[in-house]
């Protein structure tokens, strides 16, 4: 960075500027700072400035206890805040050695899969608005409000849920959820076609997007690349297959793997593992079993002194928890492995030699949320 | 006159690509010009009324009173303990109850909702179900101060089956 800085000071007939977008860019989708060098109009540098949605959530977890630190994970993956919740509700039930009912399972498996639908969604509508196709936003968004209101209807919040706790569910699904979330899947069913022919075929989207930001299986493993971004580059890496949790193991699903590594790739997880979605929702949600909602829990939780590690898949890659207990009500240490950080980190190796303009198309294929790279 | 063949495939193909993309922007535009069947929005300010959020929807925390305005809370402070933020404080009084003995109840349920993040702890703590959902979420106000609520009512009484 200083380096760069210098090369500009002491050669004013240098060609290459240091431009910053951010962190107000609208593209970048939250308060990133990228640092990019340019010569003329091509990327010969990337630096990404972390920092400015810091909250300081890990830390903040050291003080309170566990049921509390649930509704913190809301807030660092948004889109994605089921998934969050389950990560750590799973990392202190199995370290307690609880086992929730199946029931619990169930829900938890089906509320993670619609909110991996409704984050993808949102990332077909802003990805589409991105490269300039305005419509996409309103049509992505327009069908993400069913879901949102499916969650409103149980959990009594549209974004940020906080539903999980440790041992089971806050409270219990609304009567109705089963019957419109099978609506639900027959309305989507109708109309994910519809995104396929405005955008997928389009002609100036291909343009943009085949053979744009290269991502090759080799630095996807290097890199820690996971989510939709890696298995475009053919990394298996998908946690529900490898290492299942929840009732996974009873559903049958493909995990989507294409081995382009563009942003087309990319793009074409995200739209298969939507219906891959639908249909683990298929097979499960006739199966809910009858039950309690919630185990049978101590009124104060305390891990016993350990380490505690577990990773789920969220919308974006791997997550992964780690609990340092020292035998208290509240964890020693918490560390969040959050996928964006990982996937931020290969932006440069992706951009350096494409346009400004393809930079924007490859930032929003990878699908950075914000705040859950500064947390 | 291959590469001039490919150029206008190309062409053709691209204009092809547009016209899906066009037909289905048009289905909704004729759609919607005729019909109202996708209007998706709502008119908020103007549906005020006929506006009803769901059962579940957790606008803000509130003390669930009955008609004779007894309220449920026995003041044990399980709700101050489970929250996170500290956005509640229960202030305690000693207050004789019919048999003449002094027992501990509430003097002010003190419940800031801008320190509020609407995980539900505190509900889900209480043990005697003395806090529910409130379903009003129009909180805008003038006046920080304004935020920071009471949720006992002005000369409300604990229930009498509450235990201590």
């Amino acid at each position: 960075m200083i380096e760069n800085r210098e090369i500009l000071l002491n050669d004013p007939n240098s060609e290459r500027y240091l431009v910053n977008m951010g962190p107000q860019h609208p593209s970048t989708h939250g308060v990133l700072r990228l640092v990019v060098g340019i010569k003329g109009e091509t990327v010969d540098s990337v630096q990404p400035h972390c920092g400015y949605i810091h909250r300081g959530i890990e830390k903040m977890c050291e003080h309170i206890t566990y049921p509390q630190i649930i509704h913190l994970t809301d807030r660092m993956d948004y889109l994605s805040a089921h998934q969050n919740n389950h990560a750590v509700c799973l990392a202190v039930e199995n370290a307690l050695g609880v086992q929730v009912p199946e029931r619990v399972q169930y829900i938890r498996t089906i509320m993670d899969e619609l909110s991996r639908i409704a984050s993808h969604q949102l990332w077909w509508a802003t990805f589409g608005m991105d490269l300039g196709a305005l419509t996409t936003f309103f049509y992505g968004l327009r069908d993400r409000e069913k879901i949102l209101d499916i969650f409103e209807e149980s959990t009594g919040s549209r974004f940020l849920q906080s539903y999980y706790t440790p041992g089971g569910l806050m409270k219990d699904i609304h009567p109705d959820f089963q019957k419109h979330v099978k609506e639900f899947l027959v309305y989507f069913r109708k109309l994910l076609p519809e995104y396929d022919q405005l955008l997928t075929g389009n002609v100036i989207y291909r343009a943009r997007s085949i053979n744009m930001g290269l991502l090759s299986k080799e630095d996807a493993i290097n890199y820690g690349v996971t989510g939709p971004s890696g298995r475009g580059s053919g990394f298996s890496c998908d946690v529900r297959k490898h290492k299942p949790y929840g009732v996974y193991h009873k559903a049958e699903f493909n995990e989507i793997l294409r081995t382009e590594g563009d942003v087309h790739a990319r793009y074409m997880v995200h739209m298969d593992e939507m219906r891959e979605s639908m249909k683990i929702i298929e097979q499960l949600i006739d199966n809910i079993p009858a039950g309690d909602f919630i185990a049978k829990m101590k009124p104060v939780i305390k891990l016993p002194a350990g380490e505690y590690w577990q990773s789920v898949e969220t919308a974006r890659g791997e997550l992964g928890v780690y609990i340092v207990s020292d035998g208290n009500k509240n964890p020693y240490r918490m560390k969040f492995r959050s996928p964006n950080l990982s996937n931020l980190g290969v932006l440069e190796k992706l951009s350096i030699g494409h346009k400004i303009a393809d930079l924007i198309a490859i930032g929003g294929s990878m699908d950075y949320i914000i705040p859950d790279i500064d947390r | 006159m291959k590469e001039i063949l490919n150029y206008f495939q190309e062409i053709f193909s691209a204009i092809r690509s547009l016209t899906t993309g066009m037909k289905v922007t048009g289905k909704y535009f004729a759609i919607n010009a005729f019909t109202d069947k996708q209007v998706f929005t709502q008119k908020y300010p103007e549906n005020r009324k006929e506006l009803k959020m769901f059962d579940a929807f957790r606008g803000e925390v509130i003390m669930t009173h009955n008609e004779n305005n007894e309220h449920r809370c026995n003041g044990c402070g399980i709700c101050e303990l489970n929250c996170p933020n500290g956005s509640i404080e229960i202030i305690a009084k000693k207050e004789n109850n019919e048999d003449g003995k002094a027992i501990r109840a509430i003097d002010q349920h003190v419940y800031q909702l801008a320190m509020c993040t609407f995980c539900g702890l505190c509900i889900k703590a209480c043990p005697s179900n003395a806090l529910d959902w409130g379903q009003d979420f129009e909180h805008a106000v003038f006046d920080r101060s304004k935020l920071t609520k009471v949720l006992n009512q002005p000369g409300s009484k604990i229930q009498k089956d509450i235990k201590e």
